[in-house]
């Protein structure tokens, strides 16, 4: 429903789906709104990418929906369904296993989130006793999985320390440790923005691989518009703790509804720009959720905004092909879904 | 030295005002404690200082031998008939010189050689961490008495005694940081852009490692005033007739069974002393915390 | 706002051999320069780099990880020294400057760091860090006049006066760049060295940035040497471009040649690498992601440093060092499609000496860089 896709019958089974979520810091002086009501469904063998720059709330989405937020930020509304079940209510023991077992998940620097004493074996394999395999099961479990991520001698790798692996190396191992419990989500948080580009981009070919033989539902959250081009079916833009624009990444990369999509693509050096002439840019600079301003967020720095726009924040609304958060122009916009409609 | 008025007034302009600092210590309830006490001991001796009180610290009054507390005598009064209040609040104000002294001492020579150790390192960084290893290897006491031994007592050979203990903990302390500070971005772009080394150093090191170096003055001080009593105590730091808290506790060693004022307040004195500085360095700390800078 | 004063005391104060009559304003020739670590050996950063930046040229040098174009950057701003080759920035050899020269240094180059937040002192107010370069140059008389001096710089770059009294974390990312930016002009450089400068900002406001420079380069007539791993962005900036692959020099052209006619197969690779916002572009990518890790640096591969991850790669691949050919234009150093297109490369007793055969452009002023390090 809230999600409703654009073309529903091409897309697999829903996997995971995120209704009107709602995340906010808790601080003596009152608190501060993350994430302001997002709502999607992720879909077996699909990728869905969630743009958007720091402050934007697209990686607090994440971590909500992993149960992994920090002290002090909880989740304060809406729904994270896995099989019909709501898991936010969930306990933490039960949330546990449900990370690495239903959800795996992978994060942006391979230096930090691997233990530098432990052998690169034993880091997949412990994360797989946690989730009741035996020491047997689970050994052959780790050999199989760091052979499906690409590395080479699997028997000898797993006895290596993370410094001795490459970045590249440490981003597949990372990747083995949240595919090993054969999940069905994977959420990336930027897993390539360290990596070199040559790197990065067997990474991404590697996740696509992946997703396509097991059937994964992925959250691949970005910032850059490139690697969402190459990986992602769909798209989903947030600002300000909010998605503001979403569809069929191709419909959405050939015509971008909202002003905020609109001013991003166009920012980038494409082959079409004249050399050295200027780049369209946004002006502005991004709000912060400290600083968000009435009506709709995007408004400071939109090039086209009416009066409407200063008195109330634009829900999604069906346009074209696509859906966007945005008043102008107003003729073709009708709304997409009454859960959709209901916070502003 | 090219630095000119213009910056230094801007530059000064920059540090966080004082009164803001103590504002975040009052914050923190182990800071406002620290706080309290260290006012009502700076006061103590300030009043002894300028004859507040009503009693003269060195004069001997035979009549009014041990005397227990009362309302003429509040500390009761020692074997020579002198005022205990009078001979504690002056004893304060000997500590705290030979502590402030002593630290401010040990922090200037410390702290330059730990700068310097981290920002220069090679062979500099060698030989300081050697020699400050060196005087880690003894213990304090040990070494503040070989030094007083050598320099002779009086309260600026105590202070100097207890500054070469202290010297190598605030190198210690300076030197971490200051690694870490001389590889921060801003230093190389310090450096591209021409600033001068002392400058660096001075305007760009030195502000962004103070956070540690302030609480360890204040755990020095009150180091300090243990080791200036301890020293006292061995009859190596102040000399009588001039008064001191450890002089005080060691003469009172054989009267405590007959008069337990005459040890009870200097002790209890020193007690409150240590406790008072390491409370205020405990809030020094959390104020200093730069995660709660930000979180501002 | 480009007042002729802020160009003009450049060449009036200066002095002193080779001053302003080079054609570039700096100058590599068969730079050397490797890094000594424990327990990974010699990390060779650069590896007889040869290359030449043009008064009010944009040069563009791509690269990944260990590809040393960061050590070019530190060598160009007189950071660090080469260990054999000469650096040459405005007619002076670096390697020979006296205290007065490494203060002339640093009004001719300017550098800009990928992260605005960690390149300014944290405690220091953006005025006062502007007034601080100019007072140590001695290029304001009184306080006053750095005052306004910062104003007009912090104009310069689009920012209000009024940002002189804050803090640096009281700046967004942007304006923190625009800052790092400000601070480097405060010296009126001829060439900015920009290292990775929007890499650390948000996507929106990476256009913004990369528009200033554009615009700041006109104005002043600067020369920047743009390091980026974004072929797209370099592609936009750049007139010329030079592709690094560990520590020696791959591909150099001018810009239409090396970004929208790339020859090596490294730089096709990096080209197909870079994700584009164009998901028709990205689908055909699909698959073809050049294979195999970057070597370390301190074992580098023999003969041509990217043949065991180039699909190209032969026999003599192995074994024979590549030299960048031909002599001028469009250059690569690849023995296949050298051979493919016909370029005549020079023979081996015209090679530098080094039995390793270090990539050199110039084979005769590789003197220096043979008997390098031991």
């Amino acid at each position: 429903m809230t999600a409703a896709p654009v073309e529903p019958s091409t897309d697999g089974e829903v996997a995971l789906s995120v209704r009107d979520l709602h995340t906010a810091v808790g601080g003596r002086r009152g608190s501060l709104r993350l994430v302001r009501g997002v709502g999607f469904d992720l879909h077996r063998g699909r990728t869905l990418a969630l743009v958007g720059e720091s402050g934007s709330g697209k990686s607090v989405t994440a971590l909500s929906i992993a149960g992994l937020l920090p002290a002090g930020v909880r989740v304060t509304g809406g729904q994270v369904l896995l099989d019909g079940q709501d898991v936010v209510r969930w306990t933490e023991g039960r949330r546990r296993a449900l990370r690495g077992g239903t959800v795996g998940m992978v994060y942006q620097d391979p230096m930090t989130a691997l233990n530098p004493v432990m052998r690169v074996g034993s880091q997949v394999a412990e994360g797989l006793r946690a989730h009741g395999w035996d020491r047997a099961a689970g050994r052959r479990r780790t050999l199989e999985v760091l052979d499906e991520v690409g590395l080479p001698t699997p028997g000898a790798l797993a006895r290596l320390y993370p410094h001795q692996l490459s970045g590249g190396m440490r981003q597949r191992v990372l990747i083995a440790c949240a595919l090993a419990p054969r999940p069905r989500v994977l959420i990336a948080d930027e897993p390539t923005t360290a990596l070199d580009v040559t790197i990065a981009q067997q990474i991404l070919d590697l996740v696509t691989d992946l997703r396509d033989e097991y059937g994964l539902a992925v959250l691949w959250i970005t910032h850059d518009l490139g690697v969402v081009a190459r990986i992602a079916e769909s798209t989903a833009v947030m600002y300000a703790g909010r998605i503001v624009e979403r569809g069929r990444t191709a419909d959405l990369f050939a015509r971008p509804s909202h002003p905020y999509t609109q001013g991003l693509l166009r920012s980038v050096p494409a082959a079409d720009q004249p050399h050295q002439g200027l780049l369209p840019q946004i002006g502005g600079t991004p709000v912060s959720p400290a600083t968000l301003p009435g009506g709709c967020p995007f408004r400071t720095r939109c090039p086209q905004q009416v009066e409407r726009c200063a008195d109330q924040e634009p829900p999604l609304l069906r346009r074209g092909p696509a859906e966007a958060a945005c008043w102008v122009p107003p003729e073709d916009w009708r709304p997409v879904g009454a859960a959709e409609v209901r916070h502003g | 030295m090219s630095v000119t008025p213009v910056v230094t007034e801007t530059a000064t302009a920059a540090a966080p005002p004082a009164g803001r600092l103590l504002t975040r210590i009052w914050r923190d309830t182990n800071g406002r404690i620290g706080l309290v006490l260290t006012a009502i001991l700076v006061l103590a001796a300030l009043c002894g200082a300028v004859g507040l009180l009503p009693h003269d610290p060195i004069a001997q009054f035979p009549d009014a031998r041990y005397r227990p507390p009362s309302a003429d005598y509040w500390f009761g009064s020692d074997q020579f008939g002198r005022d205990i209040l009078a001979r504690v609040a002056a004893g304060i104000w000997t500590s705290l010189r030979v502590s402030v002294v002593s630290v401010a001492l040990a922090t200037l020579v410390g702290a330059t050689l730990g700068v310097c150790a981290g920002f220069f390192g090679g062979w500099l960084d060698q030989v300081i961490s050697r020699f400050v290893e060196v005087l880690f290897a003894f213990p304090a006491i040990l070494l503040a008495l070989a030094v007083v031994s050598a320099l002779g007592s009086g309260w600026f050979n105590t202070a100097v005694a207890i500054a070469v203990v202290y010297t190598p903990i605030f190198a210690r302390v300076a030197r971490g940081p200051t690694l870490s500070v001389r590889n921060a971005e801003f230093v190389n772009a310090q450096r591209v852009l021409g600033i001068p080394t002392h400058r660096i150093l001075l305007r760009h090191v030195l502000p962004n490692i103070s956070a540690p170096v302030v609480v360890q003055v204040t755990l020095a001080l009150s180091w300090a005033i243990l080791t200036e009593s301890a020293l006292s105590f061995l009859g190596l730091g102040t000399q009588p007739p001039e008064p001191s808290l450890g002089l005080m506790v060691a003469d009172a060693q054989n009267t405590i069974t007959s008069a337990w004022w005459t040890m009870a307040f200097p002790a209890a004195t020193i007690v409150v002393a240590v406790v008072a500085l390491n409370l205020l360095g405990d809030g020094l700390r959390s104020a200093l915390d730069p995660r709660r800078e930000q979180s501002r | 706002m480009a007042e002729p004063e802020f160009v003009g005391p450049l060449s009036g104060s200066r002095s002193g051999p080779g001053t302003g009559t080079a054609e570039s304003i700096a100058e590599m020739t068969g730079v050397v320069k490797h890094y000594r670590t424990r327990g990974r050996g010699e990390v060779h950063a650069l590896d007889g780099v040869t290359l030449t930046v043009g008064r009010g040229e944009v040069l563009g040098l791509v690269g990944e990880s260990g590809c040393g174009k960061s050590t070019a950057a530190r060598l160009l701003t007189g950071l660090e020294r080469a260990d054999a080759g000469t650096v040459r920035v405005d007619g002076q050899d670096l390697a020979a400057l006296d205290r007065a020269g490494h203060r002339r240094l640093r009004r001719t180059v300017q550098l800009v760091f990928q992260d605005p937040y960690a390149s300014l002192d944290p405690r220091q107010r953006i005025g006062d860090a502007l007034a601080e370069v100019l007072t140590v140059h001695r290029l304001v008389a009184a306080r006053t006049a750095a005052r306004a001096r910062v104003g007009e710089l912090l104009e310069m770059v689009g920012l209000l006066p009024a940002t002189a009294e804050r803090y640096p974390h009281q700046l967004s990312g942007g304006q923190r760049q625009r800052v790092g930016i400000a601070r480097a002009l405060s010296l009126q450089p001829r060439l900015l060295v920009l290292d990775e400068p929007v890499s650390a900002l948000d996507v929106s406001v990476r256009a913004e940035i990369v528009n200033l420079l554009d615009r700041l380069r006109r104005e002043l007539g600067l020369a920047y040497v743009f390091i980026s791993h974004d072929l797209g962005m370099v592609r936009h900036l750049a007139d010329r471009i030079a592709v690094m692959y560990l520590g020696q020099i791959v591909e150099t052209g001018s810009w239409e040649q090396v970004s929208d006619r790339p020859v090596h197969p490294y730089t096709q690779a990096l080209h197909r690498a870079v994700p584009v916002a164009d998901p028709a572009v990205e689908y055909r990518r699909a698959g073809d992601a050049v294979r195999g890790e970057i070597p370390d640096a301190a074992r580098p591969p023999a003969g041509c440093r990217f043949h065991p991850r180039c699909p190209l790669a032969e026999d003599v691949c192995r074994t024979e060092v590549p030299v960048l050919a031909p002599p001028s234009g469009h250059r690569f150093a690849c023995h296949v499609r050298q051979r493919e297109l016909g370029v005549v490369t020079p023979t081996s007793a015209e090679r530098p000496a080094d039995a390793r055969g270090r990539l050199s452009g110039q084979p005769a002023t590789a003197s220096r860089s043979t008997g390098a390090r031991p």
